[in-house]
């Protein structure tokens, strides 16, 4: 198997599918030069017809999606930081997430989003967010956080050749990641979790940017002699319910990690699943780590405050692990 | 350059200088300990546009507004924002002017007017006409000036504030520095028409040599006087250009690629063209300063820059717990 970056296995994906299907068109801010690196070398081989810079114009780009579909295309567009999502927010909001449903479905939405999310690197309050909640909440919007490059490489694809708007949210801090990516047309479905590692005593269900810091904790549990299963859902809509339920039924214990604020965030939800449907499996509280319900601040210590990690995670599972042993 | 300015003395003139020389250097600074490492983050520096954002800044008052943008040191230093603190900000420190939560794409100084740095693009427009909205209102006189570059003049918001400040009146001064790029794209392969004729629409309009200090002070001055008397918005578009990358270290990003050749960088550079070194050769030129004044004017800069390198290195680390304290007022996160 290749070994590929994760900002590779983007391209990669791209490159595949434009190659596939002459319907798949890129626009965007800066993505002939490829400011992030993920649609590097698309210009040179597919032109200006193909992929093409936009202006700064959130707003009419996400409009231009939905537009461009009338006229067959499948148009991947890109954001960059997930923060000018929100500027774009309206044709997300108003018109691609409600489109179908109100048009009696006359339409498919072939749209791919792709934006940088999450913070770690400095990059101060209006370009560290994930947008996910927001997306979440919409309905009409699939949304996938790959964890990993075949995941991503995986997950793009099966977004580029889905007929429902869909969002692949990259781990701004996993770009330069290595891994393994499978040979041939990889793909990997929506709604499909990942048991990242098996573990009988505890349920760590994160996704994205926040499944390295698990299986970091979960590895440093380990010597502790607690076993924690990590649950990657790659997708956060659609979501995978039936692994968190049957993880949750085998450890009774569930720590949610997702790098998006606590009030109303992803964690928040997952925790919601489980106390509806798996309340019987549950012994002990369900634990969320997540960001604080603040903005990201600058300052490197600061925003580690906030932001969760390996260790937060491991304190967050002992939390629970060890009140039930005592 | 512009004429002489009959009521400018020495010391104005050498004001001038100063102001732009102190971003000139401070900038450079930056980029050197930028590739050392020495604060977190990224910087989008304001080297070659300096005469744009001291002109316009010298004509307008204390209690006057400024929006400004990513690009946002030369906004700040420009409206009288302090350079030590300013680089506390950049190197995440608690003597920062924003207490470390900012950095670099956030500098502000609410007690001097400046309404911010702005990590969104175009995220300006709308503030500026709020705060002149706000002049208006109260009918004190003041402005409210917007920087913003040519590549956030085609957000939508740039239509939709010129037509309220049109439409009330507003005291509101859309300050376009037009340097030609965005990032990395050429601003023309995305641009249809010409700006100024956007503004044309709504509001007198000027183009002015935005290299050219005087000139620039001279047409945002006339935009001032008609604001302040009620003469409502105006738009001045500073011809200009950016030297550094987008952002320091921009190689990284652009993977070999290019987007304007080094010939072009450097024909901005030469005597003729940089802001800078035709002020310095005005000033001697016309009798209003020699080589000792400028050499003054120089060391005195370099001594507040080192100044404040050391005022940032030796800050405290920021506290990270006003991420919780500063969300709200008098209310917890
Ligand atoms: C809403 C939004 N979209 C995109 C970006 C990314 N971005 C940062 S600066 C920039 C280019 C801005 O160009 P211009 O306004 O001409 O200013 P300049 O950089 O030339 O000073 C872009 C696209 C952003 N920060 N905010």
């Amino acid at each position: 198997m290749p070994r590929r970056r994760y900002i590779q296995a983007i391209n990669d994906a791209l490159f595949e599918e434009m190659e596939r299907n002459e319907n798949v068109i890129v626009i965007g801010e800066d993505v002939e030069l490829a400011i992030f690196g993920d649609t590097r070398g698309l210009y040179d081989r597919f032109g200006p017809n193909r992929i093409r810079n936009t202006p700064i114009c959130e707003a009419t780009m996400t409009g231009m999606a939905l537009g461009a579909t009338a006229a067959g295309f499948h148009v991947v567009l890109h954001m960059m930081f997930a923060n000018f999502v929100y500027t774009g927010f309206d044709a997300i909001a108003n018109q691609i997430a409600k489109m179908r449903l109100m048009t009696g479905g006359q339409i498919a939405l072939p749209i791919t989003i792709i934006a940088g999310y999450g913070g770690g690197g400095s990059n101060a309050a209006q370009h560290s967010d994930s947008a996910h909640p927001a997306l979440m909440n919409l309905g009409g919007i699939n949304v996938a956080m790959p964890s990993n490059s075949a995941d991503a490489k995986g997950l793009l694809k099966t977004a580029i050749r889905s007929n429902n708007p869909s969002f692949l949210l990259e781990a701004s801090a996993r770009g330069g990641q290595m891994g393994d990516v499978p040979d041939g047309d990889h793909l990997v479905p929506f709604g499909k979790a990942a048991i990242a590692r098996e573990g009988s005593d505890v349920t760590i269900v994160t996704v994205g940017s926040m499944v390295k810091p698990s299986l970091d904790a979960a590895k440093a549990l380990s010597e502790e002699g607690i076993e924690a299963e990590v649950i990657d859902l790659r997708t956060v809509v659609p979501i995978d319910e039936a692994a968190i339920l049957a993880s949750l039924a085998k450890t009774g214990r569930l720590v949610v990690v997702d790098e998006s604020r606590d009030r109303c965030g992803a964690g928040g939800y997952i925790a919601a699943i489980a106390a509806d449907k798996g309340f019987a499996s549950l012994k002990a509280p369900v634990k969320r780590v997540n960001i604080p319900n603040v903005a990201i601040p600058f300052a490197p210590i600061a925003e580690a405050a906030v932001l969760p990690d390996a260790n937060k995670i491991a304190v967050a599972v002992r939390g629970i692990v060890s009140k039930v042993a005592a | 350059m512009a004429e002489a300015n009959v009521s400018h003395n020495q010391a104005d003139y050498l004001a001038l200088l100063r102001r732009m020389l102190l971003i000139r250097r401070s900038e450079e600074r930056l980029s050197a300990l930028c590739r050392e490492g020495k604060f977190p983050g990224a910087v989008h520096l304001y080297i070659g546009q300096e005469a744009s954002g001291v002109g316009a800044c010298s004509v307008i008052e204390d209690r006057d507004w400024i929006t400004s943008t990513h690009r946002g040191h030369g906004h700040f230093l420009a409206k009288g924002g302090e350079l030590k603190r300013m680089y506390a900000e950049i190197w995440g420190k608690r003597e920062g002017i924003c207490k470390g939560m900012g950095g670099s794409m956030h500098v502000a100084d609410f007690s001097k007017g400046i309404l911010g740095a702005n990590g969104i693009v175009g995220g300006g427009f709308a503030i500026a006409t709020g705060a002149a909205f706000g002049a208006k209102l109260r009918g004190d006189g003041r402005v409210a000036m917007c920087f913003f570059g040519d590549g956030a003049a085609n957000q939508g918001t740039f239509m939709e504030s010129m037509n309220v400040s049109s439409a009330w009146q507003l005291p509101t001064i859309f300050l376009c520095e037009n340097n030609g790029v965005s990032e990395f794209t050429i601003s023309s392969t995305v641009t249809g028409g010409k700006l100024v004729d956007r503004a044309k629409a709504f509001m007198p309009t000027v183009i002015v040599d935005g290299n050219d200090v005087l000139a620039v002070q001279a047409a945002v001055r006339e935009a001032v006087e008609r604001a302040r008397t009620g003469g409502g918005p105006s738009y001045v578009e500073t011809t200009t250009y950016r030297i550094q990358g987008h952002l320091e270290a921009e190689d990284a990003f652009l993977g070999g690629g290019t987007y304007r050749s080094a010939e072009e960088i450097s024909a901005w550079q030469q005597a003729n063209r940089d802001p800078i070194l035709r002020f310095q050769a005005f000033l001697t030129g016309e009798g209003i300063a020699d080589a000792a004044d400028l050499a003054a004017v120089e060391q005195s800069v370099l001594e507040e820059v080192e100044e404040a390198v050391a005022f940032a290195e030796a800050g405290e680390d920021a506290d990270p717990e006003l991420a919780f304290s500063l969300m709200f007022e008098n209310q917890e996160a």
